[in-house]
């Protein structure tokens, strides 16, 4: 039965530009203008009630190493960081370069997943750089965009030509900014802190030359790339330039780059190691200057679980990436709404609109008819996380007992109430 | 003062009253080795395990032999004989090796932060070999020891490090302990290899070599790091020699007594000419020396500190 009233909540539905305090109703899935009479009434006074977020960059690691996370598990976490919807990136084992692969995910979301799973396809074969990988059949299996997430295409040639490809099939591109070269076996920030701790630098020009390279094709082709989690000052100056100009940019960035800096890396903790990395505190600056002008117009997590064991080694030899669904909302809250750099409408567009728009969804949006993907939060509510309740298979995370303001309290699928679990 | 560190990791962590502690207590143990009998009872029944995850020969012997002279018994594991190779993390092979009442691990391992790593996990004593480009702490601690003797004293000299700052341990630990005890710090080689973000760490940058040794009172050497270096850093060998190297002629228009270091291995012909190596004013053979009575002093007061688990 997937028929609710949600009752007196602050209703917050950028799409719309509606934000007032009104009842929701849900008849058979879909959002609905009249309350069904048997209709579940859930009480939001109070609380904010939000189209489904939609966390455009997880990697649910099924197939093939569902030792760090599965379909299922990944998905109890976007349920209970208040996400309805994540968009899965495509290296897994086997990569999603082929049919059977989106086939294999969507069957797997469709039987044990607690939220939509929208999965991306590879821009190249096993994600390798060097030849494209059936974009076409990919789409006609469902994919919502393509992306070699994690191994940034080299090779301008390829990358010019896959973007004018997808052009034809209306599919935006999504590209992880590191110049192989410059960044070389690089592992944090280079900057001060990597010289003071002896470790190999990522330098900010290694994300930056290729946002470059992007905006030039983007504009050379007339076609959408968007550049994932950007975590340099001179990629958001860039970005911003560009738009300015027309280009069809975009642009993403997940909570560890506005809320952390390289200075954590300083007790060799691999919990505070991914790619890009964390940068200096003018980065960070800047990453929020782009969220609060509209350059970045979309936040994600880049959910990246790993097995503790794989964690706990040397710094150089642990592999990057941390979790990031469950704390997602809180700290976007914490670092952009406290702090009065985004209104709390304007917080909500980068996680519905932001992502609906550039991957041309129906969803991210309260409007009559649609899919009934809800989110009821409470942006106020203080907790703490302590990742050994978490969803996920894995621990990897930065945030383990940090104090949070702001928390889902009600996450709503298809109608369905899928968090809290009854 | 009263020592109380159990591991000794970095350099960077010590306050200074701290460092001229373990040069004093090295002092001591130097007349040791002026002995007949070359050994003491201070660490006997202690064991201590040189797990070398990285090539040595000269930090392994020294440090072995320091054990020797304490009379605590000594296990080396290097890391082609190691389970490492067979893929078993540190974290396990050093928790076997407490398992196994080793007293104290001294690590030298090619990533930073790998000393850290066992010292957060381990109750024994963790002295730090070389943890990759990050610290060598008990080879800053000798080329002080012998700075010291040569010149009596380090606060104010002017000490010009040339090399390749970038990737190298020793310059960190050097820069930490040299501008802790009030010394001038002057870094000096290609740019590529000596970024200016190391004037944050309060030492003068300087891309001339001829400027950079100008006023030293001691020019420490350092070696190109081949194997850890990225290919790209500079043209040749070669140039760097024409450009960088200690010639001749460079070192005859320094102070007249200005002191040649070097950690070794040296590149003769390189970093600095052969004959300046075997000079009187290069004291790189006593600093292999004195590293011997270094290791013991921080081996024995880094050992001395462990609780004593009495039989209840």
């Amino acid at each position: 039965m997937n028929n609710l009233t949600i009752r007196n909540g602050r209703v917050i539905d950028p799409a719309n530009k509606v934000d007032t305090v009104r009842d929701v109703y849900v008849r058979d899935g879909k959002i609905a203008a009249e309350p069904a009479p048997d209709a579940i009434v859930v009480d939001a006074a109070g609380l904010v009630v939000t189209p489904g977020l939609i966390d455009l960059h997880v990697h649910l690691r099924e197939p093939g190493r569902s030792d760090k996370e599965t379909i299922e598990t990944g998905t109890r976490c976007a349920a209970f960081g208040g996400f309805t919807s994540v968009v899965c990136m495509p290296n897994t084992s086997p990569a999603a370069d082929n049919t059977g692969t989106i086939a294999f995910i969507k069957q797997r979301a469709e039987a044990v997943g607690c939220v939509n799973v929208l999965p991306t396809g590879a821009i190249t074969k096993n994600l390798e750089g060097a030849e494209l990988a059936p974009i076409g059949s990919l789409k006609r299996a469902g994919i919502v965009a393509i992306t070699d997430d994690g191994h940034c295409v080299q090779s301008n040639e390829i990358m010019r030509r896959a973007l004018e490809y997808a052009k034809m099939f209306e599919l935006p591109l999504m590209d992880h900014c590191q110049d192989n070269n410059l960044v070389s076996d690089g592992v944090m920030h280079e900057g001060y802190w990597s010289h003071l701790l002896g470790l190999k630098g990522w330098p900010s020009i290694g994300e930056e030359i290729i946002v470059a390279r992007n905006i030039m094709l983007a504009e050379q082709v007339d076609w959408h790339v968007h550049c994932q989690h950007l975590s340099s000052a001179g990629s958001v100056r860039l970005v911003r330039e560009a738009k300015k100009r027309g280009v069809k940019i975009f642009a993403e960035a997940c909570p560890h780059h506005f809320t952390l800096t390289d200075e954590s890396c300083k007790g060799y903790d691999a919990n505070f190691k991914m790619s890009p990395p964390l940068r200096e505190p003018r980065d960070v600056e800047a990453i929020l200057e782009g969220l609060a002008d509209g350059t970045i117009e979309v936040i994600c997590s880049d959910h990246a679980p790993h097995c503790a064991f794989e964690k706990e080694v040397e710094f150089d030899k642990a592999p990057f990436g941390i979790l990031g669904l469950e704390t997602e909302l809180a700290l976007s809250l914490m670092a952009l709404v406290h702090k009065k750099l985004l209104t709390l409408p304007q917080l909500v567009e980068k996680f519905t609109t932001g992502p609906a728009r550039l991957l041309r969804l129906d969803k991210g949006t309260l409007s009559v008819g649609a899919d009934a993907d809800i989110t009821v939060m409470d942006p106020a509510r203080e907790w703490v996380y302590d990742v050994n309740q978490t969803s996920s298979k894995s621990r990897n995370t930065p945030f383990h007992g940090w104090a949070m303001k702001g928390k889902a309290v009600t996450t709503i699928v298809g109608g369905r109430v899928v968090w809290p679990k009854k | 003062m009263n020592w109380t560190r159990k591991d000794l990791i970095a350099i960077e962590d010590l306050r200074p009253e701290e460092i001229v502690h373990v040069l004093d207590t090295a002092l001591t143990f130097e007349e040791v080795g002026q002995r007949d009998v070359k050994k003491v009872p201070a660490l006997r029944g202690k064991t201590m395990v040189n797990l070398f995850i990285e090539p040595s020969t000269r930090t392994r012997t020294s440090f072995e032999l320091a054990a020797h002279r304490l009379s605590a018994d000594v296990v080396n594991i290097m890391a082609t004989a190691s389970s490492i190779t067979k893929g078993e993390t540190l974290k396990d092979t050093a928790l076997n090796l407490q398992a196994l009442h080793a007293d104290i691990i001294v690590i030298r391992h090619s990533s930073a932060g790998a000393a850290k790593f066992l010292a957060d996990r381990l109750d024994v004593s963790v002295i730090n070999a070389g943890d990759g480009a990050h610290e060598h702490p008990t080879q800053a601690l000798l080329d002080a020891f012998t700075i010291r003797q040569k010149k009596g004293r380090i606060a104010g000299l002017n000490v010009t490090i040339l090399g390749d700052i970038l990737y190298s341990r020793v310059a960190r630990s050097n820069i930490h302990l040299l501008t802790k005890l009030g010394a001038n710090v002057t870094l000096a080689g290609p740019s590529t290899l000596v970024p200016r973000v190391f004037e944050q760490l309060g030492c003068r940058v300087c891309y001339n070599v001829e400027e950079a040794i100008a006023d030293a009172d001691v020019i420490n050497l350092l070696r190109i790091q081949h194997e850890r270096q990225r290919q790209t850093m500079f043209p040749s060998i070669g140039e760097y020699a024409t450009i960088f190297g200690l010639t001749k002629e460079r070192f005859a228009r320094t102070k007249p007594d200005a002191l040649i270091m070097h950690p070794g291995p040296i590149n003769r012909g390189v970093e600095i000419d052969s004959d300046l190596a075997d000079c009187k004013r290069s004291v790189i053979l006593q600093q292999v020396s004195h590293g011997l009575a270094v290791r013991m002093a921080v081996l024995y007061l880094c050992a001395s500190v462990q609780p004593v688990e009495e039989a209840a």
